[in-house]
């Protein structure tokens, strides 16, 4: 195996490394998703609320993100934003801000896809009952629209995570930069460390999403 | 008359749950055969296996003498001497009303493309759709649309057809074109196996009543008017009971 | 901002967009036959073949375009397998599409009612002109709004193709900024040269959701 340059990877604390790489791609995730859920919850509900101009500021957000790469946005973001106002964002903060600039947008559209999918029946027997808009959301829309969001939501997750990777280009240190550190220091006695190295960073990110993505499949099927 | 379908010894179950058990039926030439009983008494299924559209565990279907059996190879060839309407009629969405009509003609009995076109707007005509001919199925009504998918079935020339509750998606006033359809269709000499819940259909233009409970043909007779006075056995006198007001 | 700076950067950027097309449109067209030929695998349940259609799909889609396009460019050559930069931005986007594909072509396959083809067979057609006559058309317009998702997902996604240096529209941005530090303008044309590429087809494809949602046949 030490030609296909498994073998750098035990070397010394490597694989740690790859590892502590790794989770600086998840954490961003993770407080990136936590942010969108919660900010998300309420773009989605503004989303479904009868006023035009709010309705095309929402819709307008949507395709703007929808439309443009997030490394566009990543680079407006940490590049632009120093020169134009001159703001010293940190590469980390850039990225969890436009992660969650993202996902709230993404969120939002799969709260009110849930939201529309609830037959308008619902609303009215609610509103037959007495029910206020507040209570008829409270009690009866939300807890029938979590439902179909939380597959929805994990999803998300792993798409998030899978963008992470693209935070190196700002020059955060995550898995794939410390797996080229790694090739770069080992060039002499390792030649083929690439090889190992980006099929272990491939298969790492592979084992941190696929259980995600199952489990969302899972619940998608189960409570469907 | 000979004999056109015979079912022997029929034997269907889903996994553990017995569906119909030993039904034994045979049909003549022009006859119109109603199949009534309560709902999940197995009498779709029935209908289905007719068309090899199930498998079945026991017993042997034959049409003219051929036997039917899903998955066969023939089975192609059989299911072109039976036709089939369903519930939900499922003309195919993507196709007008005359596309829906030739496109198994010309495909799978290879006829000549006029001979079907004029042969479907003679039967289009006597249904009063000659007009709808190029209208998409999503632009009829539900009572059209099954009209068509009964055209759809005829032009196949089938020996027999089978009717599996026809009426029962459509909306009460559209019930009744339907089955000014299909009596004049059994005026006509058609051999027809229908499953409904329309009693009042069912008395018009059945020869026989077959009533069926949990798997069993519980009653059957020719003395359709007997039947719906005084049916013999308490299972179908609770049943008919269900569609009276007292 | 700068009018003679992005005068000056116009053709730099219209270059990397033509690039950006070309890798993008042969790796979407690989993506698509990749598609078609793996949802065939696994309607008609081909055996090994169906489990080898599982496994690509899954791992595709659950590991980055960057590390799959890190993995083909820089690994591979280390066991024997060289390609240029460009081949690899093809393969990758592909490969990542083809398992996108797959699943929607197969979701449009399967969101035909089994009755659809049920009442096909009860005509007496057979399993192949069931699927051509019926459930193929309604199939495929079923998948088209999926497909120019996808179409649109995998050209956002491009934009990591600056990683193994294919001189793209971010390659570009990045190149210049780092250069001669107009980031305002080299920004400004990164936006307007995406939106160039992207927004038409993202307004066919709204308008086709659109009909297909309420127009269907026969409208």
């Amino acid at each position: 195996m030490a030609s296909l340059g498994i073998d750098v990877l035990f070397k010394g604390t490597n694989f740690i490394r790859l590892l502590q790489g790794l989770w600086v791609s998840v954490e961003i995730s993770l407080i990136s998703v936590a942010l969108s859920i919660v900010l998300g919850l309420l773009i989605g509900v503004l989303m479904t609320v009868d006023n035009k101009p709010l309705k095309a500021i929402l819709k307008i957000y949507l395709e703007t993100v929808r439309i443009m790469p997030q490394m566009v946005l990543l680079f407006i973001v940490y590049f632009g934003t120093t020169r134009v106002f001159g703001w010293d964002m940190s590469a980390e903060s850039s990225a969890i801000f436009v992660f969650t600039f993202w996902g709230t947008a993404e969120m939002g559209d799969l709260v009110r896809g849930s939201i529309k999918s609830i037959p308008k029946i619902q609303f009215e027997s609610a509103f037959a009952l007495g029910m206020d808009k507040i209570q008829t959301y409270f009690y009866i829309i939300l807890p029938q629209t979590i439902r179909r969001l939380i597959p929805l939501s994990i999803n998300l997750i792993t798409r998030m995570i899978k963008t992470t990777s693209l935070v190196m280009m700002i020059g955060i240190v995550e898995v794939l930069k410390v797996g080229q550190q790694i090739i770069e220091a080992n060039r002499k006695t390792s030649p083929n460390a690439a090889f190992g190295v980006f099929a272990v960073v491939f298969l790492l990110y592979f084992v941190v999403c696929w259980p995600i993505s199952r489990l969302a499949t899972y619940l998608e099927k189960r409570w469907a | 008359m000979s004999e056109l379908l015979k079912v022997t010894h029929l034997h269907k179950e889903f996994g553990t749950n017995v569906v119909l058990k030993d039904i034994n039926l045979s049909v003549k030439k022009g006859e119109v055969v109603v199949i009534i009983g309560p709902s999940g008494c197995g009498k779709s299924t029935f209908l289905r296996c007719l068309n090899g559209l199930e498998d079945i565990q026991g017993g042997v279907i034959t049409v003219d003498g051929l036997p039917v059996e899903a998955g066969k190879r023939d089975i192609t060839k059989l299911r072109q001497k039976i036709g089939m309407v369903f519930q939900s009629y499922e003309l195919f969405p993507h196709m007008t009303v005359l596309e829906n009509i030739i496109l198994a003609p010309t495909k799978v009995q290879r006829r000549q493309k006029d001979d079907a076109v004029r042969e479907a707007l003679e039967l289009l005509d006597k249904v009063g759709l000659v007009d709808k001919k190029d209208y998409y199925p999503r632009q009829l009504s539900g009572g059209q649309k099954q009209r068509v998918a009964i055209v759809r079935a005829l032009l196949m020339h089938p020996e027999v057809i089978l009717f599996d509750e026809v009426t029962a998606a459509l909306d009460p006033e559209m019930v009744h074109e339907v089955l000014e359809t299909m009596i004049a269709l059994a005026k006509s000499g058609s051999t027809m196996l229908i499953v409904t819940h329309e009693m009042a259909f069912a008395k018009a233009v059945a020869d026989r009543i077959i009533f069926i409970d949990k798997g069993d043909i519980v009653e059957e007779t020719e003395d359709v008017k007997g039947f719906f006075a005084e049916p013999e056995t308490d299972r179908a006198k609770k049943f008919l009971k269900t569609f009276a007001y007292e | 901002m700068d009018k003679d700076i992005l005068i000056e950067y116009l053709p730099l950027y219209k270059d990397a967009l033509v690039l950006t097309l070309k890798i993008g449109w042969q790796g979407i067209f690989l993506a698509f036959v990749i598609g078609l030929i793996g949802s065939a695998i696994s309607h008609f349940k081909v055996p090994v073949l169906k489990s080898i259609v599982g496994v690509y799909i899954e791992l595709f889609r659950n590991t980055p375009l960057l590390v799959q396009l890190f993995f083909i460019y820089f690994a591979l050559p280390k066991v024997g397998i060289q390609i240029t930069a460009e081949t690899c931005g093809v393969l990758g986007l592909g490969f990542l599409g083809g398992a996108y594909m797959i699943e929607t072509f197969r979701s449009g396959v399967e969101a035909i009612p089994v009755i659809q083809t049920e009442s096909a067979l009860s005509l007496g057609m057979n399993d192949f002109q069931t699927l051509w006559h019926v459930i193929l058309p309604q199939a495929i317009s079923i998948s088209v709004p999926g497909l120019l998702a996808n179409v649109i997902f995998l050209l956002k996604e491009t934009s990591v193709f600056s990683t193994i240096s294919l001189m793209d529209l971010m390659f570009t941005a990045k190149d210049l900024i780092g250069m001669y530090a107009k980031t305002i303008e080299c920004l400004f044309l990164l936006v307007v040269f995406y939106l160039i590429m992207l927004l038409p087809i993202s307004i066919i494809g709204a308008v086709v959701e659109r009909r297909m949602r309420y127009g269907q046949f026969g409208d």
